[in-house]
């Protein structure tokens, strides 16, 4: 188990490494074309560039550089924004909280939505309601974030007028600009993780021992609730903490819609502006993020399943 | 030599080949939601092929802004779906741009799946250390969250139809490499492997002809699936503005120019919209359907 742990964050920590070389590469060396023309534009002279290399470091070997760069990033000296003319860090922080009260509630909701209704329909595989709710879910799957944000704010900005339509979030919190982005972000969603659970559940409904609990004549709430669910659970765990990687992807779009001052929508902004010390930042940040919570996830698989625990 | 002989038939295998995949379409009948997305995929598809025949209008022609749908336009034909703010005609946009994601996408996929299943094949025949190392590369790969991934490798090498299919290519070939390195590792021990290497074929025969075509069922209903995901793809570099470059008409992209004015000219985005959320329900369901065949027997 604790040899499981550390190979574990072993393995986080030297794809961490990977990735940010990955990064260096694609966004400090002429490897995909001049940094320098992607920061000063095409029309920029020759001479403009090369002073501009020569005062930024870029003319240094790359070795060199990379350490250097690597360090910043590890003393949580994040740089300077071209586009907001101020340090990346001040930029990054209020973002990334804006993102984590969106997903809280994305997750608040998805959660037990999704897990009741995998439940539901893995309890009786084949079952009308098992069917209902597999084609809801691939229905819901299919419509594109933006393709339901659309929908959404046609039917509750334009046609109902409940909701605005833009969630800026820059007059502090408020939970009516939360509705909108949430609920895009739960619809794509929980398809995929009811779908998980019912796989699981349906594994656990045909096993041995809950059949000898029906046979031996407990209550079918009490086999459900007591026996089938402890086990049938292990696995969408590992499913939604998966999820927050996917969620990264997903407040992109989301945010991007709805102007939500976050993190996703920052991540763009610094893409195309060509802000490459945001975009860095918002890239290790990203999949520091990801990575940890696959390796939260495989760590706690384990810990949750016996049959690995004590293996 | 009756085995040499036969393997020097390719025809016989090939008809019996096709008449293999009419029966499995014929075997589509049995589910009625794999049907519904047959007839939405296959509709799509009719809409891509008789793209000319359908559409009145030049797809980036400018004729006559903000018209309703409906409207009679000066040629005498109608804007059945209304025109955009620079006067396009959707309709025709829409119809056009089913050419653009259904060229796109399927050719994303089958690149993805190549590097795929050659990384797979080799990861799960082979082994060792090819295998560790292809893993390795896999499992970072996989950790990115991937429209993070996208809009770097984009932002990095621009935007452009082909550099999408690197970037989905590079993304997503990992996953299919996992599925199919696990497909190997299950059938790499059958008798006919073994029967194949007395006869003396060389490991990347054994791997074409006697595993791939083996393992093809999943292979087939992932595809499809992935497919859809790819369309979805597609539409969002579109609507986040890193998509083909304009004028040329592509789903994703006709939501992000008109999404500023839905409030008053809904149509404009929901009609794109429609078109694409339709075209993925059918690959998913579609998808669905063959799954619950394949399950059956």
């Amino acid at each position: 188990m604790v040899l499981l742990i550390i190979k574990r964050i072993g393995f986080m920590i030297f794809t961490m490494i990977v990735v940010s070389i990955i990064l260096f590469l694609l966004l400090e060396t002429g490897l995909t074309g001049d940094p320098a023309t992607r920061v000063l534009g095409h029309f920029a002279s020759d001479e403009q560039k090369e002073l501009w290399r020569d005062q930024h470091g870029y003319n240094q070997p790359v070795v060199f550089r990379y350490t250097k760069w690597l360090g910043h990033f590890a003393t949580g000296e994040l740089g300077t924004s071209i586009r907001y003319k101020g340090p990346v860090k001040d930029v990054l922080l209020p973002r990334l909280w804006n993102t984590a009260i969106l997903g809280f509630w994305t997750f608040a909701i998805m959660i037990p939505l999704s897990l009741t209704l995998g439940v539901l329909s893995g309890m009786k595989e084949g079952s009308f309601l098992d069917r209902v709710i597999s084609v809801c879910g691939i229905l819901t799957t299919s419509v594109p974030e933006f393709a339901s944000a659309v929908f959404f704010s046609a039917l509750f900005v334009f046609g109902l007028q409940w909701l605005p339509g833009t969630s800026s979030m820059t007059n502090g919190f408020e939970f009516k600009l939360l509705i909108l982005p949430a609920m895009v972000l739960v619809v794509y969603d929980f398809g995929y993780v009811a779908r998980m659970t019912r796989a699981s559940m349906a594994e656990v409904m045909t096993s041995q021992y809950i059949r000898t609990a029906i046979l031996k004549g407990l209550p079918y709430r009490q086999v459900i609730l007591r026996h089938a669910l402890r086990n049938a659970l292990i696995a969408p765990f590992t499913v939604i903490m998966l999820q927050i990687n996917w969620l990264l992807s997903g407040v992109i779009v989301v945010e991007f819609f709805f102007a939500y001052k976050g993190f996703g929508a920052l991540l763009l902004e610094a893409s195309l502006n060509n802000d490459i010390a945001l975009l860095e930042a918002c890239a290790m940040v990203a999949v520091v993020v990801a990575v940890s919570s696959q390796t939260i996830a495989d760590i706690g698989y384990t810990f949750l399943n016996p049959r690995i625990r004590f293996s | 030599m009756t085995i040499q002989s036969m393997s020097k038939m390719p025809s016989v295998g090939f008809a019996a080949g096709m008449w293999r995949v009419i029966k499995s379409i014929a075997l589509l009948r049995e589910s009625w939601v794999g049907m519904i997305g047959a007839f939405l995929v296959l509709f799509w598809i009719l809409v891509a092929v008789f793209a000319p025949l359908i559409t009145q209008f030049d797809p980036n022609a400018s004729i006559q802004p903000y018209a309703r749908p409906g409207t009679l336009s000066a040629s005498g034909s109608i804007f059945w779906l209304g025109t955009d703010h620079l006067g396009r005609d959707i309709l025709s946009r829409i119809v056009w741009g089913s050419r653009t994601v259904l060229f796109y996408a399927p050719l994303a996929t089958l690149s993805a799946y190549t590097v795929g299943i050659l990384m797979g094949l080799m990861a799960g025949y082979r082994g060792g250390l090819v295998d560790d190392i292809l893993s390795r590369i896999s499992d970072i790969i996989l950790s990115f969250p991937v429209l993070v991934l996208y809009i770097i490798v984009i932002a990095t090498i621009g935007a452009s139809g082909f550099n999408i299919v690197i970037a989905i290519t590079f993304a997503s070939s990992p996953g299919i490499m996992r599925i199919v390195r696990g497909l190997v590792l299950d059938l790499r021990n059958r008798d006919y492997v073994a029967a194949a290497l007395t006869r003396g074929e060389s490991d990347w025969r054994i791997m074409l002809y006697e595993i791939l075509p083996n393992a093809r069922g999943p292979l087939i209903v992932d595809a499809c699936l992935r497919l859809g995901y790819v369309i979805i793809t597609i539409g969002v570099l579109g609507f986040l503005g890193l998509g083909l470059p304009p004028p040329d008409p592509d789903w994703g992209g006709m939501v992000n120019e008109t999404r500023q004015m839905a409030i008053v000219f809904p149509y404009m985005t929901l009609f794109p919209c429609i078109s694409i959320s339709s075209l993925i329900l059918g690959f998913n369901l579609l998808a669905d359907g063959l799954r619950e065949i394949s399950l059956r027997d």
